[in-house]
């Protein structure tokens, strides 16, 4: 079958009506462009194609690990969430010595490699670990804990920057309220809660994004703990580049479906409330 | 702007909903088949064998092979480890070694490939033909020949160096001035290779797969030099009690099997078969 | 004007904050030098002074959101009911959770810990008391200058606190927002709750304080009942007196 750049390919098997084969790796390949002159321009156009029939096709390897891409981010921001949010709402109203060097490192730990995590992790998790007898490595709940671990710094800084904010503002009438410094940090993540919500939308970009600790901790194990990224590092190593660029415009897709179904659901609660009170007045 | 009374807690409850859906699917989804952990190496995976032949092994046992593919010395490290029931890689020494060292109790030949010579299809150095020491001499001496290794102490780099050795250089001592270690698997050392017209020594399961081959085409190949022999080996109870033994024995018994032998041969890539059994076990 | 007297005549000379020689530094920055001031029970106290001159650290210290880095701050327990006295605050811009409005106000309440149904029954009750019953699903943040600073005052009245404290809590309002911000000031200082007001707007001091303080540079200048500092200032010293000629030109 001929490519846009009139190369033939060998394939085992038959091609598609498409016009694409279906070889090995995620059931659909892209034509070869063998010269350099088509390498770039048709691996763009090649991925573009791919990408929308990826979708159309509801390939199902493909949305198994779209799906547990985005069920492991999801947990590890819950739980990063939890653990960040408690860490900078506390930060953000303890005073104790070293209280800055206790700041420094988080904000340090900002910049936390995500390969990093996944060794430190992986050396944790490692039957030869101290967490060994778990049995835990190269599973889903694996990825979930090295992933919480890069995101829990993240929230608890930007929480902590938030909170402190927030109480310039209004600690002191908080405090005249009767409000300890704790209650009053938890009402203020309540108060600017749409930036709590940016903090985890945040979050959940850096996990879903990330490949090196899910690498690590996962070892990509096919139809166990192969998620978009570590995917879309197999394909590329591969050089399969066009298949690689087309599950990247999948992930983007799918994270842009997610802000858009929280814009929706945060619009829809507005308008609600607008509503509630042109009846009440 | 505020929000009236229900909202924040309505929100927060449908969050909760959303994580507490997601947990369940994350348990539900460590479902509890049998399966052992097999470290193997990335040239083995990225060839497409394991799609081929670990169906037919959960056909015939119904035992779950999880692969974790890494490079051969990572791959022996985790089985040291104990991360892993059984090994799939290809440097002979390193596994003779492994079996000295006591973490495993054998080792037994499954399959060869051969490694390839990759090269820009112009070959300005003349490396091609059919003898690789020769090949390595001359591009030792040509200046302006870049030669992409893996540098990641995988069975592929093992066989690398030892083919220098054969051909009169000694890398550790002695690179050639165009020299790359990428540290990097089979895939991107190709893709590395492709994008600057170098030659490079690669696996011939790999390279059949590979798509962004670019100007490059093989040069050398059918030396006997560039057998490249697979052993499997299951980890050793002794060193690692919570191995799963019974279940990787029987692995390595159907791998070398005449029935896991057959469905290695059957495997092919672009028309091509990529592996050639050799258990000779029963 | 009438002035109805206090409530309790009886507790009025009865003590309830007491600075002795009291100094508040924040760093390199002394905002109180050496106040020596007693709040009484039933009192009505303005303190005036330009702006930097002390007077919202002063309430503060009073309020008992910081503490003297120097001298003494007492705080006497009440008589005869043998409890400390509660304090609540005003600030001139009032600082308002995103939350309705009667969310606002039932906070103050959940965190004194009132179960639900006393915290729905007390909240109604404070919104109507300043006139904000129907806007009590609103968000606060959306209500107007004037409207935020009564249901300020409604959550500050509901923790039925000993005393008020007030950070010129009409310094951003418009004339009517003011008049009504002041007749509920005055209504619960009838009530029997010990007002504080700082402000530089001296006609408010007039209207509502029984005794002004005059500061300047974070010192307590002179302290007199109203009659006495508005009507005899020749008796004042001399910096009270010009600052009584700048202001009274605004008043």
């Amino acid at each position: 079958m001929q490519s846009s750049c009139g190369v033939t390919q060998d394939c085992a098997l038959q091609p598609s009506p498409a016009g694409y084969v279906v070889c090995t790796g995620l059931h659909i390949a892209s034509p070869i462009a063998a010269s350099p002159e088509c390498a770039q321009m048709s691996t763009l156009l090649d991925s573009a194609q791919l990408a929308t029939q990826l979708v159309w096709q509801g390939d199902a390897e493909l949305w198994r690990i779209v799906g547990l891409s985005v069920r492991v981010s999801l947990m590890a921001c819950v739980l990063g969430g939890v653990l960040g949010l408690a860490l900078g709402a506390w930060l953000a109203v303890a005073r104790f010595p070293g209280w800055r060097g206790v700041i420094w490192v988080l904000n340090t730990l900002l910049a936390l490699p995500s390969v990093v995590v996944g060794l430190l992790v992986y050396l944790l998790l490692s039957r030869a670990g101290p967490l060994g007898a778990y049995g835990l490595l190269f599973t889903p709940t694996a990825m979930v804990f090295a992933q919480s671990v890069l995101v829990t710094p993240l929230i608890a800084a930007l929480t902590r920057r938030l909170v402190q904010d927030a109480l310039a503002e209004g600690g002191d009438q908080l405090r005249s309220l009767g409000a300890s410094p704790y209650a009053a940090a938890l009402l203020m993540l309540l108060h600017e809660r749409r930036a709590v919500l940016t903090i985890g939308l945040t979050a959940f970009g850096r996990a879903v994004s990330e490949v090196g600790a899910v690498m690590i901790v996962g070892g990509n194990i096919n139809g166990v703990t192969r998620v978009m990224t570590t995917a879309i590092a197999l394909e590329t190593s591969k050089g399969d580049l066009a298949l690689a660029l087309a599950l990247g415009a999948v992930l983007l897709g799918v994270v842009a479906l997610l802000n858009l179904a929280v814009a929706v659901l945060h619009g829809a609660a507005q308008a609600a409330g607008q509503r509630r009170e042109a009846w009440v007045a | 702007m505020g929000m009236s009374a229900s909202n924040p807690l309505s929100r927060l409850g449908r969050r909760a909903a959303i994580a507490l859906l997601a947990s369940a699917l994350c348990a539900s989804a460590a479902a509890e088949e049998p399966f052992i952990v097999l470290a193997s190496t990335t040239s083995t995976e990225q060839s497409g064998l394991f799609g081929h032949l670990l169906p037919a092994f959960k056909q015939a046992s119904g035992v779950d092979v999880r692969v974790v593919a890494v490079g051969t010395g990572q791959a022996l490290d985790l089985a040291r480890r104990g991360d892993a029931d059984a090994v799939l890689v290809h440097d002979t020494a390193a596994e003779e070694t492994f079996v000295a060292e006591g973490f495993s109790v054998a080792r037994w030949p499954v399959m060869y490939n051969d490694f390839v010579l990759i090269g820009p299809r112009g070959d300005p150095t003349g490396a091609k033909g059919g003898d690789i020491a020769a090949a390595l001499a001359k591009l030792a001496t040509k200046p302006d020949t870049v030669f992409v290794s893996r540098g990641d102490k995988s069975g592929t780099h093992a066989a690398e160096l030892r083919l220098w050795k054969q051909a009169g250089t000694d890398i550790a001592t002695a690179k050639p001035a165009g020299y790359r270690e990428c540290g990097c698997g089979m895939g991107p050392a190709l893709n590395m290779a492709a994008s600057s017209n170098a030659y490079v020594l690669s696996d011939r399961g790999t390279w059949l797969a590979f798509k962004n081959r670019g100007e490059l085409a093989i040069l050398v190949e059918g030396d006997k030099a560039l057998f490249n022999q697979y052993g499997v080996m299951v980890v050793n109870p002794a060193k690692h009690p919570h191995v799963k033994q019974a279940l990787a024995q029987r692995f390595a018994d159907w791998i070398t099997s005449p029935a896991g032998q057959a469905s290695i041969a059957a495997y092919q890539v672009g028309g091509e078969q990529a592996f050639f059994p050799n258990a000779n076990r029963h | 004007m009438t002035r109805v007297p206090p409530v309790a005549m009886v507790q009025a000379t009865q003590q309830l904050v007491s600075l002795q020689h009291a100094s508040v530094r924040f760093g390199a920055v002394t905002a109180l030098h050496g106040i020596d001031l007693t709040l009484h029970r039933g009192d009505r106290l303005a303190l005036v002074g330009a702006n930097g001159s002390g007077k919202t650290t002063l309430l503060r210290l009073l309020h008992g959101l910081v503490l003297p880095s120097e001298g003494q701050c007492g705080h006497h327990a009440l008589q005869p009911e043998g409890r400390p006295a509660t304090g609540a605050m005003l600030f001139q811009r009032p600082f308002l959770l995103r939350l309705s409005t009667r969310r606002n106000v039932s906070l103050g309440l959940w965190l004194r810990g009132l179960p639900r149904a006393e915290r729905a029954a007390a909240t109604e009750r404070a919104l109507h008391r300043v006139g904000l019953a129907a806007l009590a699903a609103r968000p606060a943040r959306e209500l107007s200058g004037g409207q935020q600073q009564r249901l300020a005052l409604a959550r500050a009245w509901a923790l039925r606190p000993d005393i008020l404290f007030l950070d010129e809590p009409t310094a951003s309002l418009d004339p009517s927002a003011k008049r009504e911000v002041e007749q509920l000031i005055e209504d619960f200082a009838n009530e029997g709750m010990t007002v504080v007001l700082a402000t530089h707007n001296l006609g408010q001091a007039k209207r509502l304080a029984q005794r002004v303080a005059y500061l300047e540079g974070g010192r307590l200048v002179v302290e007199r009942p109203v009659s006495e500092f508005f009507n005899h200032s020749e008796t004042l010293p001399l910096e009270a007196q010009q600052f009584l000629k700048g202001e009274m030109v605004w008043a």
